[in-house]
Order: structure tokens, then sequence, then C-alpha cells
């Protein structure tokens, strides 16, 4: 093996151990940023041991047995000036010499160990993008570099959101018992919403020209895998990771050729990926099963699977739709909702109908620079034939959405407008 | 990237140990647990099979055991991963539990990119 061969190999010995690792830790040390901290001493000594030595037959333990090691010396260090940090430090000599079998121990807590860091690192009093940043690096095992690319900001900004966010969980000192029961079910919103934040921004990007970023997708649906493990009894979890295999199973049909996107009446089926709509249906019945209210994962998943399916469009169950749609406004009532229903009852109850919900959205001020308002509007006036007013429409919905493929495909509609109202032509 | 790990040995007779069993049981499970692995299963003997061959335009099926040949596909799995090296890894890490709890076996793992719907080889 040559020496760039042995790095790669480490690269992926540390995106497989290093959320275990840093997991372990921080039930040991307390502390995510010295977790870290430790868990990077310990590549730092595997980059420098394991080119000349081979990497090792446990290479999970051998870090493990690394990292305890440093953050033993570091706390003896600093025994004069913190009197925890003394304690911390015989704790940790203590379980040493107990526990000989580095695996066993990195195995018996690996659950616990896990979701505790799920939970801090998703923590509330953290903004969403520390939350996301700290969450793709801690769990999806991401470097800076890959953070800042995914997000199109600069690998410093990504630096800079992380080092304060681990300031913030020590200065407030953040619990670190692991939440249960009710605890658990409270806290679990801003766990998914982090998961499915950043599965969306994989799925649709606003800003650039690429109108998708697989990989995110891909950390995404991973890391809500880890969480339907972790807490298989929480049917939002399964409904959000229902959610995401289902719409992840469209990836390969929503691009043309040229990278235009295409919309999901338009799309080639047999693209669909049928190992992901069927693990989202599984997953799916799994969240049915734990309860018979479902919340606002569990319906979206449900009309996600009513596409999902059917082999043709025209089998959609529209008016199931409709009601998924309407349970979804009770619950998580927004004008994004309402203009999905409006979408629906279109398809359900012809576009006038439709249009109706639509114009009464007309004055929501949320709304106002959402390209997908005017976009529908076009769409339903189209069908209506009312051409020049939905011309009108898609060259404001051009107007205001910052992708640049989905501004082509509207303005490309507005034209077809332009040349459907347009005169015959006289023989 | 979807990666199909196909496992390949020398037909044994006996049994596999329990010790690896239990080690690439609890394997799949942590595999699960971190999202990567998607699907896959152990494959019965080969005398419960069959091979359906088309050669010198004729399709023949035919029954198994497969005593003549070398070596038959043991099982397989799916998974989802950054990179062939990380593929790979997991691979070395499959074929250790091998080594560690069933001394003697020789066998291999082929690690083979998917293809995802619509995909197709890139042309030369």
């Amino acid at each position: 093996m040559t020496a760039t061969d042995t790095h790669r190999s480490i690269d992926a010995v540390w995106r497989i151990e290093s959320p275990r690792l840093i997991a372990s830790l921080t039930r040991m040390v307390r502390d995510v940023g010295l977790a870290e901290d430790f868990a990077q001493d310990a590549l730092v000594a595997a980059l420098q041991q394991w080119p000349a030595a081979g990497i090792p037959d446990n290479p999970g333990a051998w870090l493990m047995a690394t990292a305890k090691r440093r953050a033993i010396d570091h706390f003896r260090r600093n025994t004069v000036f913190d009197r925890k940090h003394e304690e911390l430090g015989r704790e940790l000599e203590k379980k040493e010499r107990t526990v000989p079998d580095f695996a066993a121990a990195l195995d018996d807590n690996f659950g616990d160990d896990l979701l505790r860091l799920v939970f801090i690192s998703c923590h509330p009093v953290l903004t969403t993008e520390a939350r996301v940043a700290l969450t793709l690096r801690l769990i999806g095992g991401l470097t800076t570099e890959e953070i800042a690319r995914a997000f199109l900001v600069p690998e410093a900004t990504i630096a800079q959101r992380i080092v304060r966010s681990k300031r913030t969980l020590s200065g407030k000192r953040i619990p670190f018992e692991v939440p249960r029961g009710a605890e658990l079910s409270v806290r679990l919103p801003s766990v998914l919403e982090v998961i499915y934040l950043i599965f969306n921004e994989g799925y649709s990007a606003t800003t650039g020209d690429d109108w998708m970023r697989p990989a995110l997708c891909e950390d995404a649906l991973r890391l809500g895998r880890i969480l339907a493990e972790l807490a298989p009894q929480e049917p939002e979890v399964h409904g959000l990771v229902a959610l995401m295999e289902i719409q992840a199973s469209r990836a390969k049909a929503r691009t043309g050729p040229s990278g235009e996107p295409i919309l999901l009446f338009e799309q080639s089926r047999a693209l669909w990926d049928q190992l992901l709509i069927r693990r989202g249906l599984a997953e799916l019945a799994r969240a049915e099963n734990l309860g018979p209210a479902p919340g606002p994962y569990v319906l979206q998943a449900q009309i996600a699977a009513c596409h999902a399916r059917t082999r043709t469009p025209e089998e959609t169950d529209w008016p199931r739709i409709v009601a998924l749609y309407g349970q979804l406004a009770q619950i998580t009532p927004s004008p994004i909702v309402e203009l999905n229903r409006a979408v629906a009852i279109s398809m359900a109850s012809g576009p006038a109908a439709g249009l109706e919900l639509v114009d009464a959205l007309a004055a929501e001020r949320s709304l106002e620079n959402y390209h997908l308002l005017p976009s529908v509007r076009g769409d339903l006036l189209k069908k209506l034939s009312r051409f020049h007013e939905a011309r009108a429409e898609f060259e404001r919905a051009a107007s205001l959405t910052r992708n640049a493929r989905e501004r082509h495909l509207l303005l490309a509609r507005a034209q077809s407008c332009a040349t459907a109202s347009a005169p015959p032509h006289p023989r | 990237m979807r990666y199909m790990m196909i496992v390949k040995h020398a037909e044994k007779q006996e049994l596999p140990p329990k010790a690896l069993m239990d080690a690439i049981d609890k394997m799949g499970q942590d595999a699960t647990k971190a999202g990567t692995m998607l699907g896959g299963g152990g494959l019965a003997p080969t005398a419960l099979g069959a091979r359906v061959r088309l050669s010198g335009g004729k399709v023949t099926a035919t029954d198994g055991p497969f005593t003549e040949a070398k070596e038959v596909i043991g099982g397989y799995a799916q998974f989802e991963f950054k990179s062939k090296e990380d593929a790979v890894q997991s691979a070395v890490q499959f074929m250790e539990l091998h080594k560690k709890h069933w001394p003697g076996w020789e066998g291999e793992t082929e690690v083979r990119q998917m293809y995802g719907p619509g995909e197709f080889p890139p042309t030369a």
C-alpha cells in the first residue's frame, strides 16, 4: 500500500469511527470541544504511526485507547488548576484499569453515547446554522471544508461557527444526560429540524447553478437512519426517514440531460429508485404502527408515499392527498401547506377550485418573495387558458427564484404562454 | 454511493463457528445503526440452488450442488458509502472477523459500486 493509499484508508476509518469515538469521549469528559480535541489527537497519532506499522486489526479500539490516554494526560496536567479535572482524570484512570478490553468499552454505551451527542449538537440554545454545522461535523464525520463546500460558505465561517457553538455549550453548562421519555419527545423536533434542513439543502439548492447536492441528502439520510435505530419508539423519526427515503428515490429523475429540473408529474418513474421507495414505505409502516395520530413528518411521508406507490401520474390518489394536506394544515398551519393543498385540490377538483385558494394566499406577506406562489398561480391560469395572466405570473416567479436552472424553466413556461396566446397565423 | 459486497469462498460442508455468526450479526447491526447498510443476506448451500446457463445458443438449467466450482457466493450486502475507500475498509473489517473467529478460512469479498436507476457504464 502506498502512503496515499494508507492515508485514504485512514480517512475512511475516521469517517466510520469518529462519531462513536467522539460520542464515548463526550460521555467521559463531559465537554464536546475537549472530546473532539482528544479524538483529533488520536487521528494525528494514527496518521503518524499507521503508514509504517499498518492499519491495526481493530482501528476503532486503537483510536479510543489513544484518545483516552491523551485525555488522562490532559487532566493530570490540569489538576493544579482545577479540582474537577483532577476528579475526571482519576475517574478515567480507574476505568482504564478496570476495562482493559477497549472494544467492549466502546460498544457498551454506544447507543446512549451517540444519542447524547445528537441531542447536544442539536441543542436549541445554538442557532440553527450552528446546529447543522456541529451535527454534520460530529455525527456526520464531515470535515470543515466539506461542510463549507456543501453550504457554499467560506471554510473559515464554518470553523468559527463550530468553535463558537462548542464554547456556547461549555459556557451554558448543558447537562450531559441522555434525554428520555417525555423529555426526549420534547427535544426531538429540534433534532429532526436539523436533519431535514440538511436534506433539503441537498435536495433543492436555492443559490448557485446546481439543482441538487446529492451528498448532503445521503448525509441527512444516514443521520436519520442512525436516529431511527437510537429512538425506535418515536414515530416522527420514522416519518422523517420515510419522507427522505421517498424524496431521495426521485433523485435520478429530477434533472434532465442538460441539468434542467423536471417536475414530479413529468418524471420518468422508471428512474425512481425502488430500493429507496421500499425502504421508505417500510419506515412509514413502522411509524404508523407506533401511533394513531400522525405528526407532521408522518403526514408528509404519507403524501410522498401516495406518489411513490403509483406507476403513472394519472393513477395518483388526489382526494387522499387533499385529505392529508387538510390534516397537515390542522397541526402545522402555514401558507406553504395551504399552497400545496391548493395544488392538490386543483388536481382533485379542477384548476378553478385550486385558484380560489391560491388567490386567498395572494395577501400573505410571508409568501411575498416565494417563487412557487406565482409559479403555481401561473400553472392554474394556464390550465384555464388565461394565457396572458399566466405569462405574467411565470415571469414574476422567474424573477424571484435564485436558482438559475429553475429560472430558465419558468421563463420557458412564460414563453409557451406567449406562444399559446398568439393569434394563429393567417392561412 | 451504493456498493455491493459479494463474499466468495470454497463451499465448505461445516457450519461457521457461532462466534463468527454472532460477530457478523453485530457488525450488520452496527452498520444499520450507522445508517450505512441498506440490506443483504447469506446464501443457502448450492445444493439447494440451481444454475441457468445460456451458451452455444442453448439455455440449460442445472440443479446444485456445484462441487466442481472452486468458489461459490456465500452472501452479499448493500451499503451506502462516501467512497470506495470506505467500502474497502468495511470489507477489510469483515474479513478480519473471519480471520479472528474461523482460523484457516479463506475467501474473498468483492466490492462493486452499484449503478443507480438510469445509470450505464461509461462508453470507451
